[in-house]
């Protein structure tokens, strides 16, 4: 308890001005979470557009909290949204439900639903808080189309399935950019 | 009489309202109500990391009578329920509810006996935040769209009315949008900082905001994509 303790308090208050800041600035500083951060879901897409989910329910029944809805149905050849018989008609995800605990990304046999770093979806309804299908698809890239379409890519569905993105990227997808959503985790 | 006769209708009013909801929103006074993990991510907030004091509001109070807002962190059992009512009468008007996690928005995977599926069973809730746990930033978004709410708030009845009429409904837009830096040199100093994240993360260049994956539907890809070399030499190998 000498004279100068209170001077050496200050001198702990002066030098943190000169240190780097630890608090984050979140709203005006977006904060990157890790890698492999649970955010929303995402429908992906193959190269030319069409649905990757099949609609098969797997994501439902894994899902530990019930928070997945799907009802499959059937492509026809005048309406198809997905390469082969089925294609998900209605996907809902109650995000009041959703751990994020990824079971239904481990789940899914297509690499339909991946997940996204987004994570800002406070509402003030629960009404919103339930995304359908529009909410939760990919966005089309450069070269995709809207379905309901016709498989554009390859002969038969081995060569689109196999040589796909390489195709898209002949018909004027620019070099170096995504063809498919969703692969980006795989190559990790 | 006077002026307010000679101006248009409700001009004095609305500024009053925008001050009283200003003073409200800038000083709002959380009630914890930590139940369960998500207070965890609560009492984040609170610490120096993320600084709730940033928006005036880090007297989190014990006592419901000195608090507006109360935050319900996870689940509310059935035998909860009535001591979370008493705790939301006690607290002085105007007052606001906030769900944080999925367990005090519906439930969430404890869909059963015990636990009040969402807590709109018991209390208004006038923010629902998802998430299990919601980071700290997800509770500082889910305050920051509280914020904008309060400040469309009416202030007395024929304001509320004409509010109603008009459909009002307050435009929630995400808090890194709309606080997003407008000038040049912060938002150089935000991109830095967000590198700086990347690194932490282990993922230089790879995810984050620059990549797809982040972007809204619909969204564009002007800046998108930075390990695009590596992903082309890999899926054409595949």
């Amino acid at each position: 308890m000498g004279m100068t303790d209170p001077l050496k308090g200050f001198g702990v208050t002066l030098s943190k001005m000169f240190k780097t800041v630890l608090t984050e600035e979140y709203p005006e500083v977006k904060k990157i979470p890790a890698p492999r951060f649970h955010g929303k879901h995402q429908l992906n897409r193959h190269p030319d557009g069409l649905e990757k989910c099949v609609g098969c329910e797997l994501c439902a029944w894994a899902c530990p909290a019930d928070a997945i809805f799907v009802e499959g149905g059937t492509n026809t050849d005048d309406e198809r949204y997905s390469p082969g018989e089925r294609y998900g008609f209605d996907y809902q995800i109650n995000y009041l439900r959703c751990i994020g605990c990824g079971l239904c990304i481990e789940a899914c046999p297509t690499r339909a639903l991946t997940m996204t770093n987004e994570y800002e979806t406070a509402d003030d309804n629960r009404q919103n808080l339930i995304y359908t299908k529009e909410d939760l698809l990919a966005p089309l890239l450069p070269g995709m189309e809207q379905p309901p379409h016709d498989m554009r890519l390859g002969d038969d569905e081995q060569d689109y399935y196999v040589n796909g993105p390489e195709l898209a990227r002949g018909q004027g997808v620019p070099a170096g950019a995504t063809v498919e959503t969703g692969d980006e985790e795989a190559v990790r | 009489m006077g002026l307010e006769e000679s101006l248009p209708n409700g001009i004095l009013l609305a500024n009053v309202e925008k001050l009283v909801n200003w003073t409200r929103k800038t000083s709002m006074w959380p009630a914890t109500f930590g139940l369960a993990c998500c207070a965890i991510e609560m009492m984040t907030v609170g610490g120096s990391r993320y600084d709730i004091a940033r928006f005036g509001m880090e007297r989190f109070s014990a006592t419901p009578r000195q608090a507006d807002l109360m935050i319900v962190a996870g689940r509310v059992t059935n035998k909860m329920a009535p001591v979370l009512r008493q705790i939301y009468d006690q607290m002085p008007e105007p007052r606001w509810v906030l769900a944080m996690g999925v367990c005090a928005s519906s439930g969430g995977m404890f869909n059963n006996y015990a636990v009040v599926q969402g807590v709109d069973h018991v209390v208004p809730v006038d923010m629902y935040l998802p998430g299990c746990p919601p980071r700290p930033e997800m509770l500082l978004d889910a305050i920051l769209k509280l914020h904008a709410k309060v400040m469309d708030e009416p202030i007395n009845g024929k304001r509320a009315a004409e509010q109603v009429e008009r459909g009002h409904r307050t435009e929630l837009t995400a808090s890194s949008e709309k606080y997003a830096p407008r000038r040049g040199s912060q938002r150089r100093m935000a991109e830095r900082q967000q590198n700086a994240q990347r690194r932490e993360m282990g993922a230089e260049g790879e995810l984050g905001a620059a990549g797809i994956e982040s972007l809204p539907p619909g969204g564009s890809r002007a800046n998108g994509n930075t390990n695009g070399q590596d992903r082309d030499e890999i899926s054409a190998g595949r």
